[in-house]
């Protein structure tokens, strides 16, 4: 079996341009508390992003961040959502 | 009262040998279970202190009667270790992970204390994410092929299914068989600390208890015998299996002492092993099941929990339960959609406890009295200090109501007005099941009003359904204000009304406002009174010489009187469509100030499963008490009018004339023309090919295409030649029942006959019958039908027509299963999700699933069409009354 290329550099930028990767983006710590407050929940309540998905490496997402995704939904037009950003 | 306790946690773990010993009351040493004279025998799986089975019998352990002991362990001293089946995934992971020599877990001890730290840390915060890294650190353990403490060359380890672990020298590949004595030294060697990394918590669960060396008997009361009756006891099949394992256990042990050769010593152990594995699971693959003497596989101790039958599905997730009923349904237009009807042999069943108060006492001393045989009667009383009575046994009933005093309950005969649930399978959405009042009525079937038949997916030929009595005032209140029928008129899956006219209704509410419709007072008034209200008569539309009234005008007598409507009716296509209220085919519907003005009422404005109909905008602005009196009359009135005109469909409503005949024969022989053209093409080569495709499928596809457009004319042709007034016709455009491919198939031709989508070819060789020339691929011969349903078919046509039917039968029957088991799944792990007061959609743990619930907010039963607002209406609403 071939060996699947690593994604590095440009490349890893690159998706991001895609059209249909919706816009992530790493929340700073007081508005991930703001967020984590706004919810009632602990972190880990929220939705999970491994931090080996392509898109948080390319955001350059560490286990803990928070990120704010926001996206097209064919009910609610433009909605955001949260990730909560796991090793692995 | 006791104390009260909470739950914080429950934790599994493996019992040890020493506790397996400690909560044992006998050692189990003897394979014979009873004496000669039919008493148990001591040291057996029958021990009598293992508990008290029999009435009467006094628990040598704890002194109780039957009734109250508990029943008690014993245990068996295995002869030799043998490894615990359903353990056998950790033993090979951990037997992986581990170095055999020094029994280390296979992790550098540079980063051991991290890792030990980091999986501290993790299990305290994300408890799965905890699981998910000692499973990390378990297969990189895996795959070290040298010992980081000890130095040692790691051979491979193999299970062979399903219990036999063999080692493999990595440089001479010899395999050696390792027996559950060593693995389970290997295990024992495993220090608490790498256990602790790898996610087990060393205290509950010791990996060298996953290898038996003791094993416990459970107590008697689990594995009852039965006694039949000639006196013979028949034994439980855990039991039996027990005595396989003391038996051989046993000869076991002998052998050893007396130093046997190895070879009969393994034979031993390993049928020791067979016996243990399967008494613990008798369906493990690879290994064959223990059989009863009959040939029946035994019934384990995992075949006891799992599946539909086992523990949890059969006994725990769902279990039998009293004050339900179940019967046959039938039809009855003249209950309310909010009615069951309730046979009265089944009311004298079911019962309501009601507590005695001074204002129901008197009318509970009459249910006393009527006792349990008499509806409306009582079937039990319960006193103050808790004890039952038992009316059946009670000789004088006069006495004992008048003893009746508050503080009493009576178990009183569901009787009219009571509340019950009631449902049918297959369950698949809420609507499934739903409150109905009670009207107890003769007969022994349930009686449902046939508006409801759609949630419930329900007919009559021969449908079964399930009712349910409430028993405390909290769930009959649930079940009065959010269960009953009519709160579920509107469906929460697209928003439109679920329950609403169907089949005879459509063709009622049709011929009552078509305009030709004229009634005299007397029918008028005869009318009414079926739908049962009394209101003054409007102004008759014509006044003389004779005064009539309109069918419309009666419908406008049951519509609320600021009510304003207007929409497109189902018969508003083809010639008789309208867009505006410029109609001249009446098929454009105008309500203003409740009333209809103009326009036929059919399945668009008041049908079952409709979208944005006048029905839905009744029920949404008048509140669904409103609309179920309103379908509850208006459809009696709709049915009466059936009654009165008389509707029916006959034989002449689809039979054809000669001349439309010869068209119909015409169309078709253009297009079998044409199909014979197609073919001479494609035999010459000629036919041009459809993209993608083969010739021979270019083929059969454009013939279909022909066949179809044929049978379409056709169909065309008949259905314009048809009357307005023609039964069949009226029911097609209504909305009622059927369509203009069924009048079709009724008049003019059945068309073509599929099987998986491809004309009829299966058969004998190079054709379906053998009526037919080999590799005839005209119209006929591939099942084109050209009779009609009122023509009759040919034979061979005939048989066509079945090949296809049955295909449709055979794929229903595979559908639903597979739906079925595709629900289950999706309920499963859905079930416990909500929508929080925050709009989020939580699971039970609190975790958000969603951040909006539908991404919108909107529940589609209360917004019209997802939105919050339909602003169309709201213009309706108030201007559209001006006349």
């Amino acid at each position: 079996m071939p060996s699947r290329k690593k994604i590095t550099g440009d490349l890893s930028q690159k998706i991001l341009e895609h059209e249909l990767v919706p816009k992530h983006e790493v929340l700073s710590i007081e508005e991930g508390m703001r967020i984590l407050k706004e919810y009632g929940v602990k972190p880990e309540q929220l939705p999970w992003l491994r931090a080996s998905d392509p898109v948080a490496k390319a955001i350059g997402a560490k286990p803990g961040d928070i990120v704010r995704i926001i996206r097209k939904s064919p009910t609610g037009g433009e909605i955001v959502v949260y990730r909560y950003v796991v090793p692995g | 009262m006791s104390e009260e306790k909470v739950i914080a946690a429950v934790k599994f773990g493996i019992l040890s040998p020493d506790e397996i010993r400690k909560m044992s009351v006998v050692q189990v040493t003897s394979p014979e279970t009873y004496y000669e004279d039919g008493t148990p025998k001591a040291f057996s799986v029958m021990d009598p202190r293992l508990g008290a089975i029999e009435p009467g019998q006094v628990c040598p352990v704890c002194g109780n009667t039957m009734k109250a002991c508990p029943g008690h362990f014993g245990h068996i001293e295995l002869a030799l270790p043998v490894i615990n089946v359903l353990f056998v995934k950790h033993i090979y992971d951990l037997l992986k992970a581990t170095c055999p020599r020094c029994g280390r877990l296979k992790i550098p001890p540079e980063v051991f204390e991290k890792y030990r730290r980091y999986l501290l840390k993790l299990r305290e915060r994300h408890p799965y994410l905890a699981k998910l890294f000692a499973e990390n650190i378990k297969r990189q353990a895996m795959k070290a092929s040298v010992c980081p403490y000890c130095g040692a060359k790691q051979p491979k380890i193999r299970l062979e299914k399903p219990i036999t672990f063999y080692e493999e020298d990595p440089e001479t590949r010899d395999k050696i068989r390792l027996n559950p004595r060593e693995i389970r030294r290997r295990l024992e060697m495993i220090p608490n600390e790498d256990l602790e990394l790898l996610g087990y918590d060393p205290k509950d669960a010791r990996p060298e208890w996953m290898v038996l060396t003791v094993l416990p008997v459970p107590p008697t009361s689990i594995r009852p015998s039965i006694l039949i009756e000639t006196g013979i006891r028949s034994e439980d099949d855990l039991t039996h299996k027990l005595v396989d394992i003391v038996r051989t256990n046993e000869r076991l042990r002998e052998h050893l002492a007396s130093g046997a050769p190895e070879i009969i010593i393994d034979d031993l152990w390993e049928l020791l092993q067979y016996h243990v594995t399967t008494y613990l699971d008798n369906e493990v693959p690879g290994l064959p099941p223990a059989k009863h003497r009959s040939g029946r596989p035994l019934k384990t101790l995992a075949q006891r929990l799992r599946g539909k039958e086992g523990r949890f599905r059969g006994n725990l997730s769902g279990k039998r339960v009293d004050f339900s009923a179940r019967t046959v349904i039938s039809p009855d237009p003249y209950l309310s959609i909010n009615e069951v009807g309730v046979p009265v042999e089944i009311a004298k069943v079911l019962t309501v406890p009601e507590k005695v108060t001074e204002w129901n006492i008197e009318e509970l001393r009459k249910y006393v009295l009527n006792g349990p045989y008499k509806w409306p009667g009582a079937n039990y009383i319960v006193t103050p200090d808790g004890r039952r009575i038992d009316l059946r046994y009670v000789r004088d009933r006069k006495s004992i109501a008048e003893s009746l005093a508050p503080g009493y309950i009576v178990e009183r005969h569901i009787k009219d007005g009571d509340i019950v649930l009631f449902n049918r399978q297959p369950s698949l959405h809420r609507m499934s099941m739903m409150g109905h009042v009670v009207k107890v009525l003769p007969g022994r079937t349930f009686r449902l009003h046939l508006a409801v038949c759609p949630p419930y997916n329900a007919d009559f030929d021969g449908d079964e359904m399930n009712l349910h009595v409430p028993q405390t005032e909290d769930a009959r209140a649930e079940a009065r204000i959010l269960l009953k029928v009519q709160n579920h008129i509107l469906t929460p899956r697209y928003g439109g009304v679920i329950i609403g006219a169907i089949q005879d209704y459509v063709s009622g509410a049709y011929i009552l406002t078509i305009k030709s419709t004229l009634l005299e007072k007397e029918e008028v008034v005869e009318l009414l009174a079926a739908a049962g209200i009394v209101k003054e008569l409007p102004e008759p539309a014509i006044l003389s010489p004779k005064k009539y009234w309109t069918g419309k005008q009666v419908v406008s007598l049951f519509l609320p009187e600021n009510f304003n409507y207007h929409g497109k009716s189902n018969i508003s296509s083809g010639n008789l469509r309208c867009d505006d209220i410029n109609c001249f085919w009446d098929s454009y519907i105008v309500v203003k100030q409740g009333k209809l003005l103009m326009g036929v009422l059919d399945k668009k404005p008041i049908g079952a499963e409709q979208q944005d109909s006048l029905l839905y905008w009744l029920c949404k602005e008048y509140g669904v008490e409103t609309c179920a009196t309103f379908m509850d009359r208006v459809f009696r009135l709709f049915i009466r009018t059936l009654e009165i005109k008389g509707f029916t469909l006959r034989l002449d409503d689809v039979e054809v004339d000669e001349e439309t005949r010869k068209q119909i024969i015409d169309i078709l022989n253009k297009a079998f023309e044409k199909v014979k053209d197609l073919v001479d093409r494609y035999v010459r080569r000629e036919l041009e090919v459809v993209p993608g495709r083969s010739l021979e499928e270019s083929l059969e596809i454009k013939i279909l295409e022909v066949l179809a457009e044929a049978r379409d004319r056709a169909g065309e042709l008949v259905v314009s030649k048809l009357s307005p007034i023609n039964f069949a016709f009226a029911m097609a455009r209504t909305g009622a029942r059927g369509n203009v491919l069924n009048l079709t198939q009724m008049m003019a031709t059945l068309g073509q006959m599929t099987v998986r989508g491809e004309r009829i070819w299966r058969g004998y060789m190079g054709r379906y019958l053998p009526h037919f020339k080999r590799n005839d691929l005209g119209a006929i011969a591939r099942g084109f039908v050209v009779n009609s349903f009122c023509s009759g078919l040919s034979v061979t046509e005939m048989f066509m027509h079945a090949a296809g039917g049955r295909e449709g039968l055979v794929d229903t029957a595979v559908r639903t299963s597979q739906s079925g088991y595709m629900q289950r799944r999706l309920i499963n792990a859905l079930l416990d999700l909500y929508v929080e007061y925050d709009y989020t959609v939580r699971d039970s743990t609190g975790s958000i699933i969603q951040f909006a619930y539908g991404e919108d907010k909107a529940d589609p039963s209360k917004a019209p069409h997802g939105k919050l607002l339909n602003v169309e209406r709201v213009i309706e609403r108030v201007l559209g009354g001006a006349m």
